[in-house]
């Protein structure tokens, strides 16, 4: 490929390039660099955390399963043999939860036991899980304790007293109730959460108090045996633990965030947790900008090309891992014709026609839901059979033949396929 | 004496006019609609406020109509009309002579019609192609054809009438050759839908009966045994996230296909095409047809071929030819409406069917259905509907009175009085917190509410009354929301059903968008509703062995442990 013009003469050198900022690019690059390789992570936009609950799944169906699984291990064994599970191997998947266990530390909890746990959906129903942040253990549905939930009637994403009417049906094992209260201080009808997380954050003053302690005594007065109180998850977001102990030790009961949609402070902390134990691993971190093009030689990819405001700047490094994401992410496209990867064009499979990437009903079993590329058994993408680049490989949602959302498996493919690209990369160094 | 009764048969415009109409008239009026409002075509329509300039060379009757209506609905329906102008637009390859004969064909029908060079065009369209010649002004715009029946709706029923949605006629009750009732089957008994409510049957009598069903009128007249030849005729419609126009885009050649691009609301609608289908409620949905729609429109405005389109739409005319005239080309079919009398058609007493026409003209056709009703029962009371301001059109000083009062933010503000005009004030009043429910549109808690009061629990309903859930996003989300405010009048089983089917219902017409930005869009629904809420598998249609899930273990941070 010829020199674009505008490209820097002096490349970025790495030994390992990760593109990509969301669970899979974090945990490949904590896993090169605990290899000792000089590892750079490149991402163009904040993750997609701030769309994800918070919750660390696994896998919580397998195939043709209507029942949510207790353990993840078992259903990971019936697998078909081209889901990315099934690449790596179930040891992958505990080596990858070990890196995230030390890597977000207290922040998360579900690492005592190899079962899944049910956590309650802002929807009321419940979903199976593998790590759930510590402001969200209280709430484990297997725990009979009675429960109260508690909507805020300006925030519209969780409906308490729907939510426990929901769970109920769900034939829980402890009785729930919904109430809805008022926040203690009123916002633009269009506030999103953020605005409720940072008044308790910063504990702002209100007529009879702070908003903590008014909020408090709103949820008190309501309260009646329950022994465990759940909020939607707008409870502080740098001073998460803070906010959520005060309002256990003024209530003298258990206090717990149910995960929300967009966009969730559980997602964003995690976020957050993830880049200080990835700078704390050494890894270096470039973000802004989007990765373009490259330029490759002897099926090994020489260099990558970011886009910086309009002139291209290269990066270069021995080993690449792509975790690029899926559709959401940008690390897969698409136009009316067809469906490819998008730095480096690799195949996709898809159907030819069109009307046949969905079902017609929602919850169907859809080919777009999997759309991503098909690596082997080393997690490098491949067209057939052959490996594209010997120095690249695919992490996370960017690699196909699985939908995530159906089996809940999200967040435990990104570490199992971050860990194995990541360490591999960093091994070859 | 009791009042003279009369059944209305359709919930489409044609059918909610109709049942204005003769209620304003002093008649007892009962209108039954299967579905929601605008159930059939009036909902799924381009959303045009024709000026009649599309039908000024071939159908000149229906061109003048058009225009007339035109100017009546921008009084009575403000609050439902955008008057954005509209352009024939000639592009290189399109005849001369037809740009003047469209020209001669407005002037002649009364419809304002201005020359503009391309330069001029361009200009106020910078998104059109610069190759275009020339174009027509007319005086086109948007309607909303949801705010619209739904007015008069409200408007029937402030005048006395029983509105029946989701109540399906099944049969017309006949005594000695004349129709003197029908069948109808309430799906989830009378007044608004509830999900999961039992449904019931009811026979009701009256001294005539409306058969405004559009394209399912044939279906209704069969049912006492007259024929009622209508020709379904499907077209697309495909929605823009964006509107790349500002004003209604008409390509200047003789009518045909994928020549028409309406801004409406935040969106671009592209329509359409013209094809008989055999059955107006099953028919095929195809590629090929919005692959055509958007390569034709493409060629007026390059920028649509990269565009993000939200989802697809077909809609089905309704047209009608009296039988023997036999146009082979449902293009050419004309759009001019027409009453049919059955005691002089088929010797059939008690039943006139109204059919054709375009939805522009549905108060005309209302009206003159409306005439001839009054005629037979002997009512001797003037039309006052091209008058009466609709609810939401009466006092346009309300609106900008009322901008502040509710601490709704511009552009918040602005959109919820689009949507509601004058009765801003009434639907706002007293909702506190009023939080936006649907971020994409800016539909807040209190139209919801309002919304509600008349559809139930039919979210499609509440949609198509509020726009809440038609944005980019598509109800991924906003959908739980809207179920959730269903919640603490109607249950947690009726609110969850009804998601589930308002859900459905986005996803039918998302499928014909699904590439590029609409498939992200796509993916991430599919991750918030089936990972985040586990929708997908909701444990209440399944038995869950709690107990064999990880139970948590003490949280020692200051809290209580559950002791395990």
């Amino acid at each position: 490929m010829p020199w674009p013009t505008g490209v820097s003469p002096m490349a970025i050198e790495d030994d390992v390039l990760v593109i990509g900022g969301g669970i899979a690019g974090l945990t490949s690059a904590i896993a090169a660099a605990e290899t000792g390789a000089r590892t750079r992570l490149v991402t163009y936009k904040q993750s997609t955390l701030g769309n994800a609950s918070g919750l660390v799944d696994v896998l919580g169906y397998a195939p043709g399963d209507d029942a949510p699984r207790a353990d993840p291990y078992d259903a990971l064994a019936e697998l078909p043999s081209e889901h990315p599970y099934s690449k790596v191997g179930a040891d992958a998947v505990r080596e990858g939860l070990a890196l995230f266990d030390d890597a977000v530390g207290d922040d998360y909890l579900g690492n005592h036991s190899e079962a899944n746990a049910l956590v309650a959906t802002h929807a009321g129903s419940v979903k199976p899980t593998a790590r759930y942040p510590r402001s969200a253990a209280p709430g484990l549905v297997s725990d009979d304790r009675d429960m109260l939930l508690v909507g805020i009637d300006s925030v519209t994403g969780f409906d308490a007293p729907m939510a426990a009417d929901h769970l109920s049906a769900a034939g829980v094992p402890f009785d729930v109730r919904g109430e809805t209260v008022r926040f203690p201080k009123s916002f633009p009808q269009d506030a999103d959460v953020t605005r409720y997380a940072r008044a308790l954050d910063r504990d702002e003053s209100v007529d009879d108090g702070t908003v903590r302690e008014v909020l408090a005594d709103r949820v008190e007065a309501v309260l009646e045996d329950e022994r465990r109180v759940g909020f939607p998850a707008v409870l502080g977001d740098s001073r998460h633990e803070v906010v959520r102990t005060e309002l256990q030790d003024r209530l003298g009961v258990d206090v717990f965030e149910v995960p929300t949609g967009p966009p969730s402070l559980p997602g964003l902390r995690l976020e957050d947790a993830l880049y200080d134990a990835a700078e704390d691993a050494g890894v270096r971190i470039t973000s802004g900008n989007p990765i373009v093009d490259y330029d490759a030689d002897g099926g090994r990819v020489e260099q990558v090309l970011m886009d910086r405001m309009g002139s291209e700047v290269a990066y270069e490094a021995q080993q690449y891992v792509l975790a690029t994401g899926g559709p959401v992410g940008g690390g897969i496209e698409s136009d009316r014709g067809g469906v490819e990867e998008s730095i480096f064009g690799l195949p996709v499979e898809h159907p030819d026609d069109r009307y046949e990437w969905f079902e017609d009903d929602v919850w169907g079993d859809h080919a777009y839901t999997e759309f991503g590329v098909s690596v082997d058994e080393d997690l490098r993408p491949v067209a057939g059979e052959d490996a594209q680049f010997e120095n690249l490989r695919a992490a996370g949602n960017v690699i196909g033949g699985y939908d995530f959302a159906t089996e809940k498996s999200g967040s435990g493919v990104s570490l199992a396929t971050g860990y194995v690209a990541g360490s591999e990369a960093g091994e070859l160094i | 004496m009791s009042e003279p009764s009369t059944i209305v048969i359709g919930g489409g415009a044609t059918g909610v006019g109709t049942a204005r109409d003769l209620a304003m008239r002093g008649i007892d009026v009962t209108l039954l609609e299967k579905g929601n409002l605008t159930h059939g075509t009036s909902g799924r329509m381009h959303g045009m406020l024709h000026s009649g300039g599309r039908y000024a060379v071939t159908d000149q009757h229906s061109a003048e109509d058009c225009m007339k209506e035109n100017r009546i609905l921008r009084d009575i329906a403000s609050h439902c009309v955008e008057m954005t102008g509209g352009l024939f637009v000639q592009m290189p390859e399109d005849d001369d002579e037809y740009f003047q004969q469209k020209l001669e064909g407005c002037r002649e029908c009364d419809i304002p019609a201005e020359v503009l060079s391309a330069e001029e065009v361009l200009e106020m369209e910078p998104y059109l192609s610069e190759d275009l010649e020339r174009a027509i002004h007319v005086p086109d715009g948007a309607i909303d054809p949801f705010r619209l029946c739904v007015a008069n709706a409200v408007s029937a029923e402030n005048h006395g009438a029983r509105i029946e949605t989701h109540s399906e006629v099944t049969d017309l009750l006949t005594e000695d050759g004349e129709v003197v009732g029908v069948e109808v089957e309430h799906k989830s008994g009378s007044g608004s839908r509830v999900h999961g409510a039992a449904g019931e049957t009811e026979e009701i009598y009256a001294d005539h009966v409306v058969n405004a069903a559009g394209a399912w009128a044939g279906e209704i007249g069969a049912m006492a045994g007259v024929d009622v030849e209508v020709i379904p005729s499907k077209g697309v419609m495909t929605i823009m996230n964006v509107r790349q126009v500002d004003m209604v885009i008409n390509r200047c050649k003789p009518r045909g296909n994928a020549d028409i691009i309406v801004p409406h609301e935040t969106t671009a609608i592209l329509g359409t095409t013209d094809e008989e289908v055999e059955d107006p409620e099953d028919f095929p949905e195809e590629k090929t047809e919005v692959d055509f729609l958007i390569e034709e429109m493409s060629k007026m405005a390059p920028i649509l071929e990269e565009s993000r389109t939200l989802r697809s739409y077909w809609g089905v005319r309704p047209l009608y030819e009296p039988p023997g005239t036999g146009t082979e080309d449902t293009e050419q079919v004309t759009r001019d409406y027409f009453l049919l009398d059955h005691t002089e058609r088929d010797g059939l007493d008690g039943l006139s069917t109204i059919v054709g026409g375009k939805f522009v003209t549905y108060r005309k056709m209302a009206e003159a259905t409306a005439d001839h009703v009054c005629e037979l029962l002997g009512v001797d009371a003037e039309c006052r509907t091209a008058d009466e301001p609709l609810p939401g059109s009466e006092d346009g000083a309300i609106l900008s009175d009322a901008m502040d009062r509710y601490g709704l933010r511009s552009p918040l503000a602005r959109r919820n009085k689009q949507r509601l005009g004058s009765r801003y004030d009434d639907v706002l009043s007293g909702a506190d917190p009023n939080p936006v429910v649907c971020d994409c549109e800016g539909v807040t808690r209190a139209e919801v509410q309002d919304a509600i009061e008349s559809a139930g629990t039919d979210l499609n309903s509440v949609r198509q009354q509020t726009r809440a859930s038609m944005g980019t996003c598509q109800g991924g989300n906003c959908s739980h929301r809207l179920a959730a405010e269903l919640h603490p009048e109607y249950g947690e089983a009726a609110a969850r059903a009804a998601l589930e089917e308002l859900y459905q219902e986005r996803w039918k017409g998302q499928r014909h968008a699904l590439w590029g930005e609409q498939l992200d869009q796509a993916t991430l629904n599919h991750a918030l509703h089936a990972s985040t809420m586990n929708r997908d598998r909701d444990p209440t249609d399944v038995s869950v062995d709690f107990e064999s899930f990880d139970a948590g273990h003490a949280v020692a941070d200051g809290g209580e442990s559950d002791g395990d």
